[in-house]
C-alpha cells in the first residue's frame, strides 16, 4: 500500500483490521481498516453516528470487537476492557473526560494505578507531588490541587485529562473530541500539546466531527460514513472541500484510498 | 465577623461541616439538660447513650460506602435480627451440647460465624445488584422481609437467653467496661497516636514542600483531640458502678470487695468495637485503593470502569462489607440484651441510613464521611433518648426525628450550595 511506502516499510504503531461492531443488529462499525506510525497524528472524521468513537473505543478497551483484528507493533493483542489498552500503552482522552467529579486532580490522574507506600496504602501525598510536577507543565496557573474536579473550570479539567493520559508514558494517544468544550485560547494550547507529544514519537487519533478542529494538526485522515470507511488520505494530497465531500456525500477524491465505504462510480 | 471566622477555619484547614455538626449536637444535648433539670449531660445517662448508640453505629459506617456507591440497604435491620438469632442459637443450645456450657471458645466461634454469615448474606446481596443489575433498593427490600422471617425460623420465634457470659461482656453492661485504669490507659494511647499521627502528615507535607498551616494550629489541634479523648475517658470513670453490682463481681471471682472502694465503668467495650471500626473504615476510606474506587465509583460510574475500576466486583465488596459490620453489630446488639429475640433490629434500617444521612452522606454518591456517619448515630440516639427522659409521647418521638432527618439533609444541601461543594 502506498501509505506504507510513505513510512519507509516501519511498522505501524496500531494496525486495526477489518473491525466490526453490531449493537441489537445495527452495524455501528463495519468492516474497517485503520492504522497510526509512531510521531503521527491520524485524524478520524465522520458525521455523529458515523462509528468514529465506536471503532476507536474497542481500541481503548470501553467497547468489545465483534470480529476483526488490533496489532500493536505488528504485535496480535487482545483488548477487552480499559485496563488491556492502559497495558498496551494506550491512553484515551474522552470527550465526556472521564473525571470522577467528587475527587481531586490527583487522585483523578492516578486512578487505577494509584501509588503506594511500602504498607499497600495510598500516597497521597506523593500522587500530590507528582501531580504537581505535570501540571506544572501543562497548565502552569494550575493551583486548585485539593479542591474536588467539579469546582474546575472547563480548560482545567481538560488539562487534568490530559495529565492523566500522558503521566504515564502513553505511545498511543486517542483524543475524542479534544477542543469541543474549550475557547479559543486553550484549543491552541491543546494544538500546542499535540506537536509536542508527536515530536516525543506518540502516535496520536484525533476524533472529531469538525474538519477544522483537525485538518491543520493532522498528518492524515480517515473519514467514516454509517459504519464504513469512506477512504483515508494524507492531508497534504487532500484539499479541506474535499475531506467535507468525504464527510458529508462519501465522495473520495483522487488523492486518498477509497474504502468500503466510498460512493460508487466516483474516483 | 462571620467572615473572619470562616477564615480562620479555612487557614487552620478545619472541615466547617464537622463543625457544625458537633455544634448542632451540644446544642441538642444543652437543650436535653435543661429540659430534664440536669439528667441529660450525667456520667450515667453519657454511658448509657455511648452504649446504645454503638450498634448502629457500626453498621453507618457501613451504608456510608453503600450510599457513596449511590446504592442503598434497607435489609441491615434484618439481617442483625437473622444473625442475632443464629448466633444466639448456636451458643445458648448447640455449642454447650457439643463442648460444654461456658467452654471459653464458644463466644470466638459464635462470632466467627456470624461474621462469616453477614459476609455472605452481604455478598450475595451485592451479587444480584452488581452482575445481576437488580437495583439495590429491591433487592434489600426482598432482604429485609427474608431475613426477618428467617430470624423467626432460627427458633421458630423463641427468644434465646441466657447467652455466654464472656460474649455478654461486648454488650457493656456493668462488667463489660474497660474500668478506670485501662480506659485512662485507652485513652493515653489514643491521645498520642491521634498527636503523633497529626505531626507525621504534616511532616510529609513539608518534606514535599507543600504549604502547611501555622504549627500554632497544629500543636491547638493536637491539644484539642487530646483534650476530647481525655474528656471522655473522665466522664465515663465518673459513673461508678453501684456498690451491690461491684459486690457481686467481687464476689463471682470468689474474693470480697474492699470496704469503700468505688469502682467506676470506665470506657464500654462496644465503644472500644465502635472506635476500632471507625477507625479501620477510616483507613479503609482514605488510604486504600478499594476504598478510593467506593468514592470515585459513586462520583462518576463510568469514570472509574474507564480507568479500570471494576465496579460490579466492587459491588459485591461493598455489601459484603455492610453484612460483617451487621454481624458485629448483631453481637453488641444481642450481647446488650444479653439475649436474641426474633424482632431484634427492627426498624434499624431507618436508623442506620438517617445516621450517614445525617452525617452528611449524599443520596446522589460520591460524598461521606466515616466521622459523619457516627456523629449522625450519636444525635439520632441522642434525641431519642432525650425525649425518652423528658417523657413525650412515642408517637410525637417518631414525628420529631423524622422532622430532625428531613431539615438536617436541607440544612446540608444549602451548605453545599452555599460552599460550592
Amino acid at each position: 500500500m502506498d501509505t506504507q511506502t510513505s513510512h519507509n516499510g516501519q511498522t505501524p504503531l496500531v494496525e486495526m483490521e477489518d473491525i466490526h461492531i453490531a449493537f441489537g443488529g445495527v452495524k455501528a462499525v463495519d468492516g474497517v481498516d485503520v492504522d497510526l506510525y509512531p510521531g503521527e497524528v491520524v485524524g478520524l472524521l465522520g458525521h455523529n453516528g458515523a462509528g468514529k468513537s465506536t471503532l476507536i473505543k474497542t481500541l481503548s478497551g470501553a467497547y468489545r470487537r465483534d470480529s476483526g483484528s488490533i496489532r500493536i507493533n505488528g504485535q496480535e493483542v487482545t483488548i477487552e476492557n480499559p485496563r488491556d489498552a492502559r497495558r498496551h500503552n494506550i491512553e484515551t482522552i474522552y470527550q465526556t473526560l472521564a473525571l470522577a467529579d467528587n475527587l481531586d486532580a490527583a487522585s483523578n490522574i492516578f486512578l487505577g494505578r494509584e501509588l503506594v507506600s511500602a504498607g499497600g496504602f495510598l500516597d497521597d501525598d506523593r500522587m500530590e507531588a507528582e501531580t504537581r510536577k505535570i501540571m506544572g507543565r501543562l497548565n502552569p496557573n494550575f493551583q486548585k490541587f485539593a479542591a474536588p474536579v467539579k469546582a474546575l473550570s472547563g480548560g482545567q479539567r481538560q488539562s487534568v485529562a490530559i495529565a492523566r493520559a500522558i503521566y504515564f508514558d502513553a505511545r498511543v494517544l486517542i483524543m475524542d473530541e479534544p477542543t469541543a468544550a474549550l475557547g479559543p485560547q486553550e484549543t491552541a494550547q491543546v494544538g500546542e500539546l499535540i506537536k509536542q507529544l508527536k515530536s516525543e514519537g506518540i502516535g496520536i487519533f484525533l476524533i472529531s466531527h469538525d474538519i477544522h478542529d483537525v485538518f491543520d494538526l493532522a498528518d492524515r485522515v480517515s473519514v467514516m460514513k454509517n459504519g464504513q470507511l469512506v477512504g483515508s488520505a494524507r492531508t497534504e494530497d487532500v484539499t479541506k472541500d474535499e475531506v467535507l465531500g468525504m464527510i458529508i456525500l462519501g465522495k473520495c477524491p483522487p488523492g486518498a484510498t477509497p474504502g468500503p465505504g466510498a460512493l460508487d462510480g466516483d474516483g | 465577623m462571620r467572615d473572619t471566622l470562616s477564615r480562620s477555619f479555612r487557614t487552620l484547614q478545619i472541615d466547617t461541616r464537622l463543625v457544625g455538626m458537633i455544634a448542632a449536637l451540644l446544642i441538642v444535648w444543652v437543650v436535653f439538660d435543661l429540659l430534664t433539670d440536669g439528667r441529660f449531660l450525667t456520667p450515667r445517662n453519657l454511658f448509657n447513650l455511648s452504649v446504645q448508640t454503638a450498634s448502629v453505629a457500626v453498621m453507618a459506617t457501613g451504608m456510608v460506602f453503600i450510599i457513596v456507591t449511590r446504592h442503598i440497604d434497607l435489609s441491615v435491620g434484618s439481617l442483625l435480627g437473622f444473625i442475632g438469632m443464629t448466633i444466639g442459637w448456636l451458643q445458648a443450645q448447640v455449642l454447650p451440647d457439643l463442648l460444654g456450657i461456658g467452654h471459653p471458645a464458644i463466644w470466638v466461634i459464635t462470632i466467627f460465624c456470624g461474621a462469616l454469615i453477614g459476609a455472605s448474606v452481604g455478598a450475595l446481596q451485592g451479587y444480584i445488584v452488581g452482575y445481576l443489575a437488580v437495583p439495590a433498593f429491591i433487592v434489600t427490600l426482598g432482604g429485609l422481609l427474608v431475613w426477618r422471617g428467617a430470624a423467626w425460623w432460627v427458633t421458630s420465634g423463641q427468644t434465646v437467653a441466657p447467652l455466654d457470659s464472656t460474649f455478654t461482656l461486648l454488650g457493656g453492661g456493668a462488667e463489660g467496661t474497660l474500668g478506670a485504669t485501662w480506659s485512662w490507659l485507652l485513652a493515653a494511647v489514643c491521645a498520642l497516636a491521634a498527636v503523633v499521627l497529626l505531626f507525621l502528615s504534616r511532616k510529609r507535607k513539608i518534606d514535599h514542600g507543600f504549604a502547611v498551616k501555622p504549627l500554632a494550629a497544629d500543636v491547638v489541634l493536637a491539644g484539642l483531640f487530646a483534650a476530647v479523648i481525655f474528656g471522655f475517658a473522665a466522664v465515663m470513670n465518673a459513673y461508678a458502678i453501684p456498690a451491690r453490682a461491684a459486690a457481686r463481681m467481687f464476689e463471682a471471682r470468689g474474693e470480697t470487695m474492699p470496704e469503700g472502694l468505688i469502682l467506676s465503668h470506665g470506657i464500654a467495650i462496644p465503644v472500644i468495637i465502635v472506635l476500632v471500626v471507625a477507625t479501620v473504615m477510616t483507613v479503609i476510606a482514605k488510604r486504600t485503593r478499594f476504598g478510593r474506587y467506593v468514592f470515585a465509583t459513586g462520583g462518576n460510574p463510568d469514570a472509574a470502569e474507564l480507568a479500570g475500576v471494576d465496579t460490579k466486583l466492587l459491588t459485591v465488596k461493598v455489601f459484603a462489607l455492610m453484612g460483617f459490620l451487621t454481624a458485629i453489630a448483631a453481637v453488641i446488639a444481642s450481647a446488650r440484651l444479653r439475649s436474641a429475640a426474633n424482632d431484634l433490629g427492627t426498624l434499624d434500617e431507618l436508623r442506620v441510613i438517617a445516621a450517614a444521612v445525617i452525617g452528611g452522606t449524599a443520596l446522589s454518591g460520591g460524598i461521606g464521611t466515616i466521622y459523619g456517619a457516627i456523629l449522625g448515630a450519636v444525635v439520632m440516639q441522642s434525641l431519642q433518648s432525650g425525649m425518652a427522659m423528658v417523657g413525650v409521647d412515642a408517637p410525637l418521638q417518631s414525628i420529631v426525628v423524622g422532622v430532625v432527618l428531613v431539615l438536617a439533609v436541607l440544612a446540608d444541601i444549602i451548605y453545599r450550595r452555599k460552599t460550592g461543594d
